[in-house]
Parts: structure tokens; C-alpha cells; sequence
């Protein structure tokens, strides 16, 4: 490792090339190895694996989006379930659709649950759900429209820091008792169910469900790809400057609103897209997902992988799960434990996270000089504070 | 409106300056819990004039650069700049593109980011979204920010976190966010406080080499620092000006005499 | 069972037997009582067809028993033992298997099987004379309380044999409120099948009245008269007395919104009041706070499985302990995890709602994660009747009293108390206070126990409204923060206003919409409200607060 850290060209590669060359390589090891290796070989990747992994990845892509505006703008979003879970509607009203006359009551225009409540139409709203074209833009716009319409009210009107975090959360809770209701037309209580393919793939099919998988390492990468573009611009350092000191930045000229409701509405873009990979994977999308709980799990993936470190964040995000999976399958009452103990010990002893420690082990190994070397293109968050 | 739609500022080259003012502030007031803090204040500034602001704590120079920044709004009363910009009109960020910069009494810096990336930012330029997103540094910036931190002595420091600086190189890189941005007007308050007597003297010189080019305005409780630098001091107290002149005349002035200078004399 | 209870013990001995106007004055209770007993020992004996004139003559004894055995006979459970006939009162326990007590001394006997009992036969016929006797019986009670339920019930099921007692009994009512109800009683009969004359003084008495019977017997009387297309005077007075009485129930059915808002908004004060210390003056943010609530409901619930015998008192005793235990929690958590995070409200968010997990589990490792049963004293049950259409029940009472009462409390120790004023210090200008030797994390620790204790109070008090479970408090932490922020921060007053304001709203919208829909909205209306007015309604001034 030490030696191979001190190859110039390595140096140079920037933390994006490492997460890309990382991604490519675990996705195309799992694929091989899901299609190549007979079952009970050393090498073989159950399915079941495959479609864990497909979640984990999900569940990244959203750590990403709230260390965009957590880590990097200081807006801690207790809220970004709530994202996350519209993408996931927008993709399950496309797949409800799907189902056809299949359903348990054979209606080939409404999903089964219009059928149960004696609607005999589609409501406006769910007009186009079966197009593609229309899921996949209603997948960023519908996450997109919410932050768009939350941000400028909110931070226009500069409400921040911990008012701005329970103001996020009394959204989402207001999104959860409101789709319980079997009157807003999302399924209430149930949800979004029973789909059966996606793009005429069956749903059930491994080849789908590894196609999912890729899919979603793909835009993982896209992803991660936007958000460094982003946080190396000028106005990633803008934006890092908001968290620092807002009022400043505003003497300095910018207007720290519209940076940070356009930042809000890329990262409600980005969860509503891991909403949307993740519903066809797990087969089902519910009101639950607006659960406050479920926000302030993602916050702590970012907590524990390191904020205002993109991948920080993948960290965090697949560790924490990978710790639930475990934990709730050994000693399922223990889980909440774990949690709330990564909660205190995360922020008391961890306060830059995995990826702090990693930083510093790495520096130890290699101590990188970071103060002398003129080098002004440097991506200066990921180095400080 | 200079502000153009796209939120970018006019060039404050294009400022109207005709009768020689830059600044005009008219009667205004402003008040907190019925307390005033300003109290029908006039105040004119000249095009590229040098002017220092004192009193005693609390008689409403932090406050009367709130209201000039857009930071707070007077309860009555008139600010322009130059001839056309209604500063009442514009929001923080606004007044700070029409070409009004701004040294806050406590230095604030932004600590993540590097002493270069801090004089960056600061650059005059659009500071839209997207022109920032896709910012590139031109040779021209390059060049001007170089400028700046020779000037401001930053040079060794420039990849620093600004967030490591001493207090007197944060002080030192806040006056360099400001010469950046090349604005028409500079508000600096308590510029000194904190520094040695040398970097005082730099200060002091600096200060004055930019009158001319720019209009200054600096709020100091170092009367040495004053002395040295001033060419026409106004007095502020209870809200509204005092006085108006020269050192000398201001130390000569009565009133003054009474209210403020009283047991400050035996030093000057 | 509680209007038995009420006949035994008020013992009424002077009754009225309508049917043939004897009149049995209370004379000497141990003769009635050995007539009873003669009589009773007919019982067994009696056809079906002799059994009314015995049933007379039973009443007619005017022995303070009476009432309890002709209830007895009414429901079905008057036995006697085949073995002596000794007439019992007995209850099914399960199959075929009887517990018994003796019909006159209520001593308990052993219990037998089916076979060993024989009932006493009674039809619809003469469980419905039992029925208009034992009406009667109290409307001549001696205690007006009785009389006041006798004339009610008799409003509304009316009967004649009752009518004609109170056509009797009106003028001789000493009781003003009582002859009122009377003459409200025989004003509806004559509306049924008076004179046009009558009538129209019925309707003159029964203008005004709320009780749902005059209503309704205005509204047919309404639909009878119509129906003859009589544009009369009649007609008139009726639509009028109809209004006027709809005006009325209006406007009780706002105080009845308004009381059930302020109840509401009891609750939210009480669960937002000590986030009003910790989060408001201290400016912590506790996510655990709806813990520290939980908390004080499982101590209430702990002491009722220890002191089972003391329910009436476990609320009294609840509250201290649950404030110690809530406090002490608080404390620890203060000194073990908050204070490292001085100055970082975001870290302490995320810490705290680590607590709150670590909590949730602990108690539901402790206690199971099913809800636990936290019973209710008498004192709470029941309800103040202001009128006919409008009462107060006890415990929604009692918990605005209570709230207000802590309010206050925490007022007076934050205003008077050199605790409060350490507190306000240390919270505006932590180093300066430090300066004046306030011991700034003595008082940090004080103060957030303090806040902690009160939260546990307000979990004493929500034990007695919803389920105690280990999520009790998640479900009242986004709403105690609403109405902090809400109020302002740092504002009492402001988090009083802002609890009753919401509770109010939430309950007048809840008719209408259902109780989720008036939830979301008014959490809506919240969001659009702090975004318009970051400050909340009371905001704090000065410089410091920006
Ligand atoms: N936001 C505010 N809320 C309440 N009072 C304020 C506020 N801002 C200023 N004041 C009051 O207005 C008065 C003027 O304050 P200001 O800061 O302008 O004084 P100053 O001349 O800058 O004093 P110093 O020399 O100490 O900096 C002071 O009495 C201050 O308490
Ligand atoms: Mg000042």
C-alpha cells in the first residue's frame, strides 16, 4: 500500500476515479460471478445476494444526496425519505400499471386497490403513469418539485439549522399520514404492490433482477460522477462556504438562497432516482418509507461514513446496512441498540466519520503534504473540515 | 435597478457620480424596542474620499454600515448610491454586486476553504448559479488574485485552510476578500483592532493608497490610527453626527469635547 | 350497578304506588321488614298470573331492600334453593355453575350447579311494571339527586304510570330545578295530545330547553302540524322554539369544540413544556425528550403493579417518582453525552435520537413491546354536566387543570427562583455567567434534569389518554417541537399560546375532515406559518438571538 501510494500517477487520481474503478470492478465480480459460477461453487453470488447488494447501492445513492446538502451546505434533512419515497411512487404507479388485467380483479385500466374502493376511474394524477418517458421524468420532478417548493419558502425566508431539520421532519411526517389515506389514491395503508415486470422483463427473473443490480451501480456512478463535478466547481465552494458562514457569503455578493434551494433540489433528484431503483428490487412501496425514522437513518449512513466526504457517504450507507442485515437477522431486538449506540458514539468520538479515520491512516502510511504543495485545483473539502 | 435579470450586476464603472457623492444617507432612523440606535442620521460620502467614523460604543456605527449593507432596514429615511441605486430596494447580495464591500467587526472568513479559494470567491464577476458551475479561472483573475495576496501578505499561506490563520492574517485575508471584489465603496469596521503596531501601520497605509480609486469609510476606536490616516472624521453619538471636519477641528469642537473626547484628551 | 348503590345507601323510604294510590308512609322499618319477609316467602309459590298484586304489595313495603331485590327479579337472577326455598341472588359464573348470595343480608352461600337452583319466573309484562314501580319509587325519593335522574329518564321513556306521578308530585316539588324538568315532563305530553291552547303553553315552556327529548318532540309535533298545512300561531311558535333551541345547541357545540381543543391542547403543552426548558431556554435539542415522557408513563404504570391496592392514589404518588426517574435520566444524559456537544445543535440532534432509540428498546426489552394497561382512579371517570347537551368529563378536565398548573409552577421557579436566574444567565452568556462564579455545568445539569422531570410528569398524565408503549413518546416529539417553534423559542407564554391555538384548530377542523386530514393540515399550516415567520409567534429580540 505504501509504496503503491507513493506512484505518482496514483497520487493524482482524485477520490472520483477511485470510487468509479471500485464500483466497476465489484459490479462486474458479482455479475461474472452470479453467471458464471454454478450454485454452491466458491465463486457463485446467490441472487439473493445480487438483489441485497442492488439495495445497498440504493440506499448510497441517497447517502450521497444528503451529504450534498448536509455535509457540504450544513442543511440537515430529516426529510429526505420523503424524496427518496416519491421516486419510489412514481416508478410503483409505472409498475402498478404494468400488472394489466393481471390483477386479482382483472381490471385491465385500474390497479387493484382502485378496484377494491369502488373507483371506476383513474385519478388526473395517475393520467400517463403507464409511458416510461412520463415515469422516468416524474421521477425526478415529482422529488424535484417538493424540495423546489420546501427550499425557496424555507430558505428564502432563512430558516436554518435545527429549525429547518424539524421543519423537514414535520414534512415528511405530513407526507406519511397523508398517504396512509386510501383517499389520496397511492394504495393507503398498503401501498404499491404486486408488480409483476418492468419494461415486459419479469420482476421475478434473476437476469432482471441483476440487470436491476448493474442499473443501479450505474447510476450510482452518475451520481457520484454529478456530485463531484458539483463540489469541484466554484460553486462547490460556494456552497461550502454557505455552511461556514451564510452571512458572509451573502457581503461577498452571492445569494445564498437559490444556491441552496438548487442544491435541496439536485439532492431531492438524486434520492427520488434511489427511490425508484429500489422499488422494482424490493418488489413493494409503502407509506413507511415517509416514516421520520427512516430519514434520520440516512443521516447517521453519512454520520458514521463521514459527511462532507462524497464517498463518506457510500461508506456509511453499505456499512450501517450491512451491519442491519446482520444484526437483524443474529438478534433482531439488539438492532436499535446498535443504532442508537452508532448515533451517540458516531458523534462524540467519530465526528469526521470512516472516512476521517481512513483519511488519517492513509496519511500516516503516506503522509501527504498537503500545506506546501502549491496546488490550488485540490478538492479542499474532502482535505479539511 | 442596475441588477439585471439574470442577477448580475452592472458594471459599477457605470455609476452616476455626477455631483461628486457616491453615498448619500438622509435622515435615517432606526430602532430596536423603541431604543434608537439611529436617530435621523445624515451622512454624505465623496467619490473616492477617505472618511473615519467614531464614537463612543454604542453610538450606532455598526448599525449605520447594517443599514448601508441591507442588513438591517431603517424605520425611516433615505440611502442612495450614486445618483440611481435605491440601496433601500436591493437585498444583501444585491448591494454587494452594485459595488459596496463590507469588513465585519469580527473577522469572518471562510474557514474551510483555502486563503486562494476565500479571494476566489470574492472576485467581482456574475454569481449566478450556473456561471458558477461552470466557472473557469481566467489568466486575468489568476493575475488579480496573486495581486492580492501579495498585497495582503498571504502569499506562503495561499493553500491554507482560512480557518488556521491567526486572527491579524484573518483580518488581513477579510481586507483582501474586499480589495477582490473591487467595489466602489469599502465599509470597514475596526479594521486594527487586534493587530500589531506594524501591521497597524501597513494597514493604515493600505487603507489610504486605496482612497481615490475607492471611497473608504472606517470605523476605528484607535485614535492614533486615526489621526494617521484621516482626512475628515465624522462623529457619531446617540444616532445622528455630532461632528464634522478635520482632526483638529474635531478636537477643537466643544461639543465633542464634552461627550466624547472628555477624559480621552490628556492622549491626543 | 352505581344506581343501585345510590338506592341502598340513600335508603328511600317513602314511596308512591300509582296504580291504586296507596300510600305507604315511612312508618316502622323493622315491621315493613318482617312484612317483606312474609312476603317474599310467597315468592316461590306464586303463579305467573298472581304475581303482579304480590309485586304491589312487595313495593308497598317500603323496605329499604326493596329497590335491589325488584332489580334482582327484573334481570332474571332471583333464585331460590330447592332444598328450603330460600330465595337467592344468583350470577353465572360459567357453565351450569351459580355463585350466590342470600336475596335479604346479601351474605355470600356457596355456589352450586343448575340443578340444585330454581329461578323465579317473570315475563315481559311484569318486568315492565317492575320497571314503572322502580320509577316511581324514585321519583318519591327522599334525595333530589335521585328524583333530578328519575324525571331525566322519564323524558326520555316516558310511561304513564310515571306521567300521572309527576302530574301528581309536580306542585309539592320542593326542588325548583326539579319542578322544572316536571312541568317540561307534562309540557310534552300535552304537546303529544293537548288542546291547541295547550299546546302553544307547552311550547312556551319548552322554549329554551336543551334536552334532546324536547327536540325531538318539537320537531314532530313541527311535522304533525305541517302536515295539516296550518299556517297557524302553533306552527310559528313551534319553528321558533326549534330555532331558537338549534342556536343553542350551536353554541354548545362550539364550547364543546373549544373544551375538547384546550384538552388537546393541554396535552400539547404538557409534552412540549419541558422542550420548552431544554430546547427553548437552553437551547438543546433533545430527541430523546418523548423518552423521558414514556418514562414517566411506565413509572405510573410500575407503581400501579406495585401498589395494586392503591390505584385511587398512584396518579399523587406517579408524579414525584415519575419526575425523579425522568430527571434523573435527563441528568445522566446531560452530563454522559450533551455537554461533549456544547455548541453543536446538529451533532446533539443526532445523539439524543440515539438516546431515544437506545431507550425505546431498553423498555421494550424491560416491559415487552406490547402495551401496558395503566387504569384509571374513579376520581378521573365520570363527567361535570353543565347542561343537557354539554358536560365536562372529568379527566380532559383535569388534565387543563393540571397542565396549567405546571405551567405555572415552572414559571414561577424560572422567574423567582435563583435557579431560574442562572438558568436565563448561563443560557444568554455562558462565559460571562462563568465569570460570575455560576457553576455554568451545575446549572446546565439542573436545568435539563428539570426539564427531563417535567417531561415525566406529562407522561404521568398521558398514561390516563393513550396507550403505554415503548413509542408513547415518538409519537409526540415531532408536535412538541412544532409548538415550541411555533410559540418561540425561548417564550413561555409563546409555547402556552402556541399548544392551546393548536389544539383548538386541530379539534374544530376534526368534525368536518376526519382527525388525520385535520393533522396534516394543521402541520401543513405550520410549515407554511414558521417558513413566514422563522421566529414563531412570540419572537425572542436582540442581537443575541440572531
Ligand atoms: N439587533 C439589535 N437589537 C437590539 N439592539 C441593537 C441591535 N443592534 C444594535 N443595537 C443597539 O444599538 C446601539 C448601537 O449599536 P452599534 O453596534 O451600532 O454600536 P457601535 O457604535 O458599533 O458600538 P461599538 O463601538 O461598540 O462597536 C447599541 O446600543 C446596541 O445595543
Ligand atoms: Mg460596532
Amino acid at each position: 500500500m505504501n509504496t503503491l501510494l507513493n506512484y505518482p500517477v496514483l497520487k493524482k487520481l482524485s477520490s472520483l476515479h477511485w470510487v468509479i474503478a471500485i464500483l466497476f470492478a465489484s459490479t462486474l465480480y458479482v455479475t461474472v460471478c452470479n453467471l458464471f459460477f454454478a450454485e454452491g461453487t466458491l465463486l457463485h453470488v446467490s441472487d439473493y445476494t445480487v438483489s441485497l447488494l442492488g439495495k445497498y447501492l440504493c440506499y448510497a445513492l441517497l447517502a450521497l444526496a444528503v451529504d450534498l446538502v448536509w455535509g457540504y451546505c450544513g442543511i440537515l434533512s430529516l426529510g429526505h425519505g420523503a424524496f427518496f419515497a416519491l421516486g419510489g411512487y412514481a416508478m410503483g404507479m409505472y409498475l402498478m400499471r404494468q400488472i394489466g388485467d393481471r390483477g386479482v380483479y382483472g381490471n385491465p385500466e385500474l390497479p387493484d386497490f382502485m378496484v377494491f374502493l369502488n373507483w371506476t376511474e383513474l385519478p388526473w394524477y395517475w393520467a400517463g403513469s403507464n409511458n416510461v418517458l412520463f415515469m422516468i421524468v416524474m421521477v425526478f420532478v415529482g422529488p424535484g418539485l417538493l424540495a423546489y417548493l420546501f427550499g425557496s419558502l424555507a430558505f428564502r425566508s432563512r430558516v436554518s439549522g435545527v429549525y429547518l431539520s424539524i421543519m423537514t421532519q414535520a414534512m415528511t411526517y405530513a407526507l406519511l399520514l397523508s398517504f396512509f389515506r386510501n383517499e389520496m389514491g397511492f394504495g393507503g395503508n398498503n401501498g404499491l404492490t404486486d408488480f409483476k415486470e418492468i419494461f415486459a422483463y419479469s420482476l421475478q427473473s434473476p437476469d432482471t433482477k441483476l440487470a436491476l443490480f448493474v442499473a443501479t451501480a450505474i447510476a450510482l456512478a452518475a451520481g457520484y460522477a454529478v456530485s463531484h463535478f458539483i463540489m469541484n466547481s466554484k460553486m462547490g465552494r460556494v456552497i461550502t462556504a454557505i455552511r461556514d458562514a451564510e452571512d458572509r457569503v451573502r457581503f461577498v455578493g452571492y445569494q445564498p438562497a437559490h444556491f441552496k434551494v438548487w442544491i435541496f433540489v439536485v439532492s431531492a433528484m438524486l434520492a427520488g432516482l434511489a427511490g425508484a431503483l429500489y422499488v422494482p428490487q424490493v418488489g413493494i412501496i409503502n407509506p413507511g418509507e415517509f416514516s421520520p425514522l427512516n430519514s434520520i437513518e440516512i443521516v447517521i449512513w453519512v454520520a458514521v461514513g463521514g459527511r462532507g466526504t462524497l464517498y463518506g457517504a457510500l461508506i456509511g450507507a453499505v456499512v450501517v446496512s450491512y451491519a442491519k442485515t446482520r444484526f437483524t437477522a443474529i438478534m433482531p431486538e439488539a438492532w436499535l441498540f446498535a443504532l442508537g449506540g452508532l448515533f451517540v458514539l458516531s458523534t462524540l468520538l467519530l465526528p469526521k466519520g470512516l472516512a476521517g479515520l481512513l483519511d488519517k491512516l492513509l496519511n500516516q502510511i503516506s503522509p501527504r503534504q498537503t500545506e506546501t504543495t502549491a496546488n490550488a485545483e485540490k478538492p479542499a473539502a474532502v482535505e479539511v473540515k | 435597478m442596475i441588477v439585471d435579470s439574470k442577477g448580475a450586476l452592472l458594471s459599477s464603472q457605470d455609476l452616476n457620480t455626477k455631483h461628486g457623492m457616491i453615498l448619500y444617507v438622509e435622515g435615517v432612523s432606526v430602532s430596536f424596542d423603541g431604543f434608537k440606535a439611529l436617530n435621523d442620521l445624515n451622512l454624505y460620502i465623496k467619490d473616492g474620499e477617505l472618511r473615519c467614523l467614531i464614537g463612543a460604543n454604542g453610538a450606532g456605527k455598526t448599525t449605520l454600515m447594517d443599514v448601508i449593507t441591507g442588513k438591517t432596514r431603517p424605520d425611516k429615511g433615505k440611502v442612495n448610491f450614486g445618483q440611481q441605486i435605491d440601496l433601500l430596494t436591493l437585498n444583501e447580495s444585491e448591494i454587494a454586486r452594485a459595488g459596496i464591500g463590507r469588513k465585519f467587526q469580527k473577522p469572518t472568513v471562510f474557514e474551510a476553504l483555502s486563503v486562494f479559494e476565500n479571494i476566489e470567491l470574492s472576485l467581482s464577476g456574475d454569481k449566478g448559479i450556473y456561471s458558477t458551475l461552470f466557472h473557469k479561472l481566467s489568466g486575468a483573475q489568476k493575475d488579480k488574485i496573486e495581486e492580492v495576496l501579495y498585497t495582503i501578505g498571504l502569499i506562503a499561506e495561499r493553500n491554507y485552510p482560512a480557518g488556521r490563520l491567526s486572527h491579524g492574517q484573518k483580518q488581513w485575508l477579510e481586507i483582501g476578500m474586499l480589495l477582490a471584489a473591487e467595489p466602489r465603496l469599502l465599509l470597514v469596521d475596526e479594521p486594527v483592532a487586534g493587530m500589531t503596531a506594524q501591521e497597524t501601520e501597513r494597514t493604515a497605509e493600505l487603507l489610504t493608497s486605496l482612497a481615490g480609486k475607492h471611497s473608504v469609510v472606517v470605523v476605528e476606536h484607535d485614535m492614533a490610527f486615526v489621526r494617521s490616516i484621516a482626512r475628515k472624521v465624522t462623529v457619531l453619538h446617540e444616532g445622528s453626527v455630532l461632528a464634522e471636519g478635520s482632526m483638529d477641528e474635531i478636537q477643537e469642537n466643544r461639543a465633542v469635547r464634552e461627550v466624547y473626547l472628555g477624559e480621552e484628551q490628556a492622549e491626543l | 350497578m352505581l344506581r343501585l348503590f345510590s338506592l341502598l345507601v340513600f335508603c328511600l323510604m317513602s314511596w308512591h304506588v300509582a296504580a291504586d294510590d296507596h300510600l305507604a308512609t315511612a312508618g316502622n322499618e323493622q315491621q315493613a321488614e318482617t312484612t317483606l319477609a312474609s312476603l317474599l316467602k310467597q315468592l316461590p309459590n306464586t303463579k305467573l298470573n298472581k304475581m303482579a298484586p304480590l309485586i304491589k304489595k312487595i313495593a308497598a313495603t317500603s323496605a329499604p331492600q326493596v329497590p335491589a331485590i325488584l332489580e334482582t327479579l327484573q334481570a332474571g337472577e332471583l333464585y331460590y334453593l330447592k332444598a328450603n326455598k330460600q330465595l337467592v341472588h344468583a350470577q353465572r359464573t360459567q357453565h351450569k355453575k351459580y355463585d350466590l348470595t342470600d336475596l335479604l343480608s346479601n351474605a355470600p352461600l356457596p355456589s352450586v350447579t343448575s340443578s340444585a337452583i330454581k329461578k323465579v319466573r317473570t315475563n315481559n309484562r311484569i318486568r315492565r311494571q317492575i320497571g314503572d314501580l322502580l320509577s316511581n319509587m324514585e321519583l318519591n325519593a327522599k334525595d333530589p339527586a335521585i328524583r333530578l335522574e328519575a324525571v331525566k329518564q322519564l323524558l326520555d321513556s316516558p310511561n304513564k304510570v310515571g306521567i300521572k306521578s309527576v302530574t301528581l308530585l309536580h306542585d309539592n316539588e320542593p326542588q325548583s330545578k326539579i319542578r322544572e324538568l316536571m312541568s317540561v315532563v307534562l309540557a310534552v305530553e300535552q304537546l303529544k295530545a293537548g288542546t291547541e291552547a295547550e299546546k302553544l303553553a307547552a311550547v312556551s315552556i319548552l322554549t329554551g330547553r336543551l334536552e334532546p327529548a324536547v327536540k325531538n318532540a318539537l320537531v314532530k309535533a313541527l311535522d304533525n302540524s305541517t302536515a295539516l298545512s296550518d299556517k297557524s300561531e302553533l306552527t310559528r311558535a313551534l319553528s321558533h322554539a326549534i330555532d331558537k333551541i338549534e342556536q343553542q345547541g350551536d353554541l354548545y357545540q362550539i364550547a364543546d369544540h373549544l373544551f375538547f381543543g384546550l384538552s388537546l391542547g393541554s396535552v400539547l403543552l404538557l409534552s412540549a413544556i419541558g422542550l420548552a426548558i431544554t430546547f427553548g431556554v437552553m437551547g438543546v435539542i433533545n430527541m430523546a425528550h418523548g423518552e423521558m415522557m414514556m418514562l414517566g408513563a411506565y413509572t405510573t404504570y410500575v407503581i400501579q403493579q406495585t401498589f395494586p391496592t392503591l390505584i385511587e392514589y398512584s396518579l399523587l404518588m406517579a408524579i414525584p417518582a415519575a419526575f425523579v426517574v425522568s430527571g434523573l435520566v435527563g441528568i445522566i444524559i446531560e452530563r454522559g453525552v450533551i455537554r461533549f456537544l456544547k455548541g453543536r445543535p446538529l451533532e446533539t440532534l443526532l445523539a439524543t435520537f440515539g438516546i431515544s432509540l437506545i431507550l425505546q428498546q431498553l423498555v421494550r426489552t424491560i416491559f415487552s413491546p406490547l402495551n401496558r394497561q395503566v387504569e384509571a382512579p374513579q376520581w378521573m371517570s365520570g363527567s361535570l354536566d353543565i347542561n343537557p347537551i354539554f358536560s365536562l368529563t372529568y379527566n380532559r378536565l383535569y388534565i387543563i387543570l393540571f397542565a396549567l398548573m405546571v405551567f405555572f409552577s415552572l414559571l414561577m421557579i424560572l422567574k423567582k427562583s435563583s435557579l431560574g436566574l442562572h438558568v436565563r444567565a448561563v443560557s444568554q452568556n455562558r462565559d460571562m455567567a462563568r465569570a460570575l462564579s455560576i457553576k455554568s455545568s451545575w446549572v446546565d445539569a439542573i436545568t435539563f434534569g428539570l426539564g427531563s422531570g417535567i417531561a415525566g410528569i406529562a407522561g404521568v398524565a398521558l398514561s390516563q389518554l393513550t396507550n403505554v408503549g415503548p413509542n408513547l413518546g415518538q409519537a409526540y416529539i415531532i408536535d412538541s417541537f412544532l409548538v415550541v417553534v411555533f410559540g418561540g423559542v425561548g417564550n413561555l407564554w409563546g409555547t402556552l399560546v402556541a399548544a392551546m391555538t393548536l389544539g383548538t384548530f386541530n379539534k374544530f377542523l376534526e368534525p368536518s375532515m376526519g382527525p388525520v386530514l385535520a393533522n396534516i393540515i394543521v402541520l401543513v399550516g405550520l410549515i407554511l406559518f414558521i417558513q413566514k415567520r422563522p421566529k414563531g409567534l412570540f419572537p425572542q429580540k436582540g442581537r443575541a438571538a440572531e
